[in-house]
């Protein structure tokens, strides 16, 4: 015969919490492509804070040294010399700072903002959901990009401003994701059971209604660092994102393609950091997606 | 049927009226005084003054804006500060690149992703869709221009057999409509492998091979048709998109189209012709829609029900 | 005088090969049938029944699945040495399924006019506008106005997709039809009118029927005889009268005693004891033997089929035993 005990209320919530969590990292550790992810995620965000202690700034990112420019990849600089005699590797190490804190802060802000307004259209419904699905309408029927460079252009060249644009531009993907989640628990009873209880609409949301949207949003954020990553680097490449001379890994790109002819490691390594960066997080993703909700999987 | 259409086009007019908004107030908002710039140095404040009603900037924000989009609605785009020429031409004459451009790059894109995406899921787990898996990742992964830096270096700087930039003809087109067909093909694989899979299982499909239906008919006739939805709507977005997102490609190539013809008025605090753009672009990717919308009735009666209720 | 065979079947094995362990669906069957006969395929879900349907038109999706086989005939034509374009000629021909959920079974983008013509033209060299007409009369006779054929299956109802469904299956006269619980998804006052359709279809067609169906009250209106399967294996076989009067098996008793009674109603239904054995691990000997009331030490060794009369076989050594019989129990 089994043992009965008597579990309080809040011990289950922990049980239950602490179960779905294990499982969903459980699932996730099977996925080797997302594990090996998931390391390269953790070594560039090491690599951007240990680059600021470890180089300094003025000498070893934006000093010239034109002596030594365009030294192809060697022993002492595997990654080559720009045309200032800048060593690439070091420039590309430090770079990683400035794509993965517009990626984070982008996400940030685009997810604040989208699933707070995805919250309120898919809750209220009526006037108010046609209202904001309109706006989000609007904000996709121009292409990131040009949106992206009209805010800059508006708000001038800095790395806030890039920040808040590309936020800004994916901001109608997260309110849409959290309604189409929203939507259909928005008529359970429980909710209802809810609100003639008395419990604040506020409440109701972030509690009860939230958390059914929660797989979907995790999956987006971490993809939504990959696109954001993307196109920071697309407007810095225009040479409308971060300001020169930061080593942005799309700023270097720029600058490297006027020489391709003769020094083509300038736009390779960049590039691939670029790529391999993105890779990650959409592998990540990837990983999250399947992890959370192994039905999908098939 | 035509019910619908039309209500669709109704409901695209706010949206391009507020398009038209968000982009000019953003124009407006930028530093810098467009008319300083355009005077000669010695201009009076009377003649800057003039030149600005002559640009229709005078005033506030709303009446300046309400000036532009009266014109607007009349079918006057205004004329570009910069180029001194009326918007509309200067936007027809990079249309036909634009179009050219968008078109190569999405039938490159259906040309690998749709063989591509069907093999995938008719061959589950196998090398096969595992190689496409890994295509498609990487294909979203790569940013496109750095890609388009590649293929220039390879095939143009190296082996000599393409241009590196221009427009001027189809030679030009190649190496750009490839880079960015690349960029398009991993969604589109994405999506047509995912669909097909959740159609390849039906009961129907094993209907069909008990009447005797080949194996290839029924994946190409039986099934595809099934998975079209997701495929076609991808494919409308990703065209719309091409219309002019293609920016940093068109850099890259030194293409005119008109992806890079918007950033460059937007740089010149080219009010008109940047609103202009941005609203002709918001029309053709709405338009893209509204087909792909249309064209989900010929695949799928049951949504064309849905357009007639 | 003998009469033609349409079908038989010779030690069938099919196993599915997962990552999970090797599935035993069908475990050695055997089985013949003749000209316009048609016979029940009786069982719980799970007993190898579809699979062996599937394995006939050589269906069994590979992989997972490996079909095995001494002879698989089907009027004659071995169907296991066919090549691809043969095996395309023969379904939807010789024989024809039709499948269990009407609501899956039709293409949703294909009108139904299309999807009956469809099979003519592979099958009959006809032109379009042919086949177009003859979809139509094969509407009528399941009881669907022709002018129907150019509506879509969503603006059908499931009784009407399930004529619709066997009107395809028929549209060629098949001389074998096999019917895959073909009403379980249906309405119960549906169910008699698509029953009663089958019936009178087969007869004007000559077609030799396989029901498969876990309902012996389906059984017992449209077969002349049944076959009971447990395990992959066919444990009982014989007419309708056989199986319905003198049942041998054990298992066969327990699927009648499982019947409610609606003269008794306060009788207790007895229903059988246990489940089927886990298909990739299944016991040696005989597969019912875990659940068997009368179960012994030689049910433990392989079972050969015995025969009781002409007409009448089944699986279980214990009637090798003199005076050894199971107990019905009374029904009026």
């Amino acid at each position: 015969m089994s043992e009965h005990r008597k579990i309080s209320a809040s011990e289950l919530k922990q049980y239950k919490k602490r179960s779905l969590l294990s499982e969903v990292w459980r699932n996730y550790k099977k996925n080797p492509s997302a594990m090996i992810a998931l390391f390269i995620v953790i070594a560039i965000v090491v690599i951007a804070i240990v680059s600021q202690f470890a180089f300094d700034y003025k000498a070893d990112i934006v000093q010239q040294n034109v002596r030594e420019k365009f030294i192809h990849p060697c022993a002492e600089h595997p990654f080559g010399t720009d045309n200032y005699g800048r060593d690439v590797l070091v420039r590309v190490l430090y770079g990683a700072r400035y794509s993965l804190s517009v990626g984070v802060v982008a996400v940030a802000i685009s997810c604040i903002l989208g699933v707070t307004l995805g919250l309120i259209a898919g809750y209220y419904g009526g006037f108010i959901e046609d209202f904001i699905l309109r706006f989000c309408e609007i904000f996709t029927g121009i292409p990131s990009i040009l949106m992206g460079v009209a805010l800059i252009s508006a708000f001038g060249q800095s790395i806030i401003v890039l920040m808040m644009a590309i936020g800004l531009v994916y901001t109608p993907m997260y309110c849409r994701t959290t309604r189409a989640a929203v939507m259909p628990v928005r008529d359970e009873e429980y909710i209802e059971a809810a609100r003639i209880a008395g419990v604040s609409d506020l409440k109701i949301m972030f509690s009860h209604v939230m958390p059914n949207a929660l797989s979907p949003i995790i999956v987006q954020v971490t993809m939504g660092v990959a696109s954001a990553i993307l196109t920071a680097s697309s407007l810095s490449f225009l040479g409308l994102g971060v300001p020169i001379p930061l080593p942005e890994w799309g700023a270097m790109l720029s600058e490297g393609r006027e020489f391709m002819r003769d020094h083509m490691y300038l736009t390779i390594f960049p590039g691939l950091a670029i790529m391999i960066t993105v890779l990650s997080f959409n592998l990540m993703g990837d990983g999250l997606r399947d992890a959370l909700d192994p039905k999908l999987k098939e | 049927m035509t019910r619908y259409i039309v209500r669709r086009l109704l409901l695209m007019i706010p949206v391009l009226i507020c398009v038209t908004f968000v982009v000019y107030f953003l124009m407006d908002l930028a530093p810098g005084d467009v008319i300083s710039q355009l005077a000669p140095a010695d201009a009076t404040p009377q003649q800057i003054e003039m030149l600005r009603e002559e640009y229709g900037l005078n005033g506030t924000i709303i009446e300046r804006y309400g000036r532009y989009l009266w014109r607007l609605l009349h079918g006057d785009m205004g004329t570009s500060f910069f180029l001194k020429r009326p918007v509309f031409s200067v936007f027809l004459e990079r249309l036909p690149n634009t179009l050219m451009l968008a078109f190569a790059s999405i039938l490159v894109a259906i040309l690998i992703s749709l063989p591509l995406g069907i093999a995938a899921a008719t061959h589950h787990r196998s090398w096969l869709d595992g190689f496409s898996v890994v295509l498609s990742m990487l294909s979203v992964s790569m940013p496109a221009f750095w890609l388009g830096l590649l293929l220039i270096f390879i095939f143009s700087l190296h082996w000599k057999i393409f241009p590196s930039g221009g427009s001027e003809g189809l030679k030009y087109l190649i190496l750009p409509a490839l880079t960015l067909g690349t960029e398009q093909a991993g969604n589109l694989t994405r999506i047509t492998r995912s669909s097909m899979l959740d159609v390849i299982h039906q009961d129907y499909l094993r209907t069909a091979r008990a009447k005797g239906v080949s194996e290839k008919k029924v994946i190409r006739h039986h099934a595809l048709r099934n998975a079209l939805i997701p495929i076609i709507t991808v494919l409308g977005s990703t065209l719309g998109n091409a219309f002019g997102g293609a920016v940093a490609i068109e850099t890259v190539f030194a293409w005119n189209g008109i992806g890079r013809l918007t950033v460059m008025a937007i740089n010149n605090r080219d009010m008109t012709l940047a609103t202009g753009c941005i609203f002709m672009f918001t029309l053709m990717l709405n338009m893209t829609l509204l087909v792909v919308d249309i064209a989900y009735a010929y695949v799928d009666p049951r949504v064309k029900a849905r357009y007639s209720k | 005088m003998e009469k033609e065979l349409i079908l038989e079947i010779k030690d069938l094995v099919v196993r599915f090969e997962t990552a999970d362990g090797v599935v035993h669906a069908v475990n050695g069957l055997d089985l013949k049938i003749e000209k316009g006969r048609s016979i029940g395929l009786v069982g719980e879900t799970g007993a190898g029944k579809t699979t062996t349907a599937l394995s006939m038109l050589r269906l069994v999706p590979d992989p997972p699945g490996v079909v095995e086989c001494e002879k698989l005939e089907l009027s004659g034509r071995d169907v296991l040495s066919m090549s691809v374009s043969e095996l395309e000629e023969v379904r939807g021909k010789d024989i024809s399924m039709i499948f269990q959920d009407p609501m899956t079974a039709l293409n949703p983008v294909f009108t139904v006019g299309e999807q009956i013509a469809e099979s003519i033209q592979i099958h009959e060299k006809v032109s379009s506008q042919e086949a177009e007409k003859r979809a139509k009369e094969m509407l009528e006779l399941v009881g669907i106005p022709g002018e129907r054929a150019g509506e879509y299956p969503h603006q059908f109802s499931g009784g009407m997709k399930q004529r619709v469904v066997i009107a395809i299956a028929l549209a060629c006269h098949p001389k074998l039809l096999i019917a895959d619980e073909p009403t379980t998804a249906l309405d119960v006052t549906i169910q008699a009118q698509v029953l009663d359709l089958m019936r009178r279809l087969k007869e004007q067609y000559e077609t030799s029927l396989i029901m498969i169906t876990h309902d012996l009250g389906i059984v017992a209106e449209i077969c002349d005889d049944v076959a009971v399967m447990y395990a992959g294996k066919i444990i009982e076989i014989g007419t309708l009268r056989d199986i319905f009067n003198k049942a041998k098996h054990p298992y066969t008793e327990g699927l009648f005693n499982s019947i409610p009674n609606i003269h008794d109603r306060k009788a207790k239904l007895t229903p059988i004891q246990g489940l089927m054995p886990d298909p990739t691990n299944l016991p040696e000997g005989c597969a019912f033997e875990p659940r068997c009331p009368y179960a012994c030490e030689g049910c433990k060794k392989e079972q050969a089929l015995l025969q009781i009369s002409d007409t009448h076989f089944v699986r279980c050594s214990r009637y090798l035993e003199e005076g050894f019989h199971i107990e019905r129990k009374e029904k009026e």
